[in-house]
């Protein structure tokens, strides 16, 4: 045992068993002659036995599928690939029409933003679809629609092809957003329907899972990927939207890089 | 597989528990730690040796910051209700009070406490994971300790020995 004063902070390493070996005797002789102290280490560690009584259970619960090991890997690889394709998404949104540029990513969590991008996606689609004469800026047929578009979000660009879908690229727009342009793009279905696809750069590096809102004869698909916030909006027709949702997401995976 | 991920699974179920006593929500803390998970993937090709359960505890950290971060952007969503229905019934005061009183603690404070207590960690390795030096966890883990007995002191004028 040394003499060295005695400090608080050997009383905490005592109470978390932390203390070296040669300044126990020296702690424990202090404590038997001071209550106060020893009551307080005492407190100390019921603390730590309540804390673990309340949590340590957790660690014995079984893993969610979505943390077991291989669907995180599964998960972290595709990501990288995607990081180009999300932006290629981009959008159009009414640039006279603000309301992008209103701050959703403030929200508490990634499902509100989620859902309020959703909204503000419909809204614009709303608004934009029943254009008749310049539901777009630039027209699909124009070399520079999305090298511009790219260049103005700060990310590759892209509009895929929903040939699948019946969908035929009109052209696309920029609109104004709380963190940068949101670029927007729109396609037109055979029966005269609209799509649109909006990108918009997010704050975090977030990824989520297609998030659904509809509102009367719209919906919306919304997700996160790689610091970019996408949304696919159009009639109200969920597998329809779902099934253009994941071949943006394909054509990605296939070219990541390709303009 | 790599070495880092044959390293990270043996390390999920303390990544869990030390999320959910973080967050106070089992949806939350699971989100955690999905993006932790990820990103250390993401980033292994920087992990050079070194403490692997100490580095996905900082990722854990620095994303649970950036999320209370938003939540005070928005002050009406900022209520957390403790609704993890894995804890032990109200009826036993003591998982509550425990629960309550780690909110009122600074995150630093409870960051240091739940490092130390629920995880076991060391010292030396709780200030790795905050990044910064040993006498600030000592500060850190006094003040959190004091304060948690001052509010369990209110609750129950007698606190109970736990066994």
């Amino acid at each position: 045992m040394t003499d060295a004063p005695l400090t608080e902070d050997e009383l905490h390493a005592y109470a978390d068993g932390a203390l070296p070996s040669d300044r126990i005797a020296a702690v424990e002789s202090y404590l038997a002659s001071n209550p106060d102290a020893a009551a307080r280490v005492a407190e100390w560690r019921a603390l730590t036995s309540a804390i673990r009584e309340r949590w340590g259970a957790v660690a014995d619960e079984p893993i969610p599928e979505r943390l077991l090991i291989e669907n995180v890997v599964m998960r972290a690889s595709g990501l990288r690939r995607k990081v180009a394709f999300a932006a290629t998404i981009a959008l159009m949104i009414g640039a006279a029409a603000g309301w992008f540029a209103r701050d959703y990513f403030s929200a508490a969590n990634d499902q509100q933003m989620a859902r309020a991008l959703a909204d503000a996606a419909i809204e614009a689609h709303r608004l934009y679809i029943n254009e008749v004469r310049h539901p777009i800026e630039v027209r699909a047929d124009e070399a520079h629609l999305l090298p511009w578009l790219s260049r103005r979000v700060g990310s590759p660009v892209r509009a895929p092809d929903l040939g699948a879908e019946g969908l035929k690229l009109l052209g696309g727009r920029l609109l104004p957003g709380s963190r940068g342009p949101t670029a927007l793009i729109m396609y037109e279905g055979t029966g005269g329907e609209r799509v649109t696809i909006t990108a918009t750069r997010a704050p975090r590096e977030n990824q989520t899972a297609f998030k659904w809102r509809a509102s009367g004869e719209f919906g919306a698909l919304a997700w996160f990927e790689s610091g970019l916030a996408f949304v696919v909006a159009g009639p109200a027709e969920r597998e329809r939207l779902d099934r253009i949702a994941r071949r943006v997401y394909a054509a990605y995976e296939v070219a990541p890089d390709r303009r | 597989m790599t070495a880092v991920r044959r390293g990270l699974e043996p390390l999920i179920p303390a990544l869990r528990r030390f999320a959910r006593a973080l967050s106070r929500d089992a949806e939350t803390a699971d989100d955690l730690v999905q993006d932790t998970l990820v990103r250390a993937l993401r980033a292994e090709h920087l992990f050079h040796g070194g403490d692997l359960r100490t580095w996905l505890f900082t990722i854990l950290l620095n994303l649970d910051r950036n999320r209370r971060r938003g939540l005070s952007r928005r002050p009406t969503l900022a209520v957390i209700e403790d609704v993890d229905p894995a804890g032990p019934p109200a009826s036993d005061g003591t998982g509550r009070d425990i629960a309550r009183g780690l909110a009122l603690l600074p995150a630093e404070q409870r960051e240091v406490l739940l490092l130390v207590t629920l995880e076991g960690m060391s010292y030396r390795e709780a200030a790795d994971v905050q990044g910064v030096p040993i006498g600030t966890v000592m500060s850190r883990l006094s003040r959190a300790r004091s304060t948690l007995r001052a509010h369990i002191e209110g609750e129950r004028p007698q606190l109970r020995s736990v066994p």
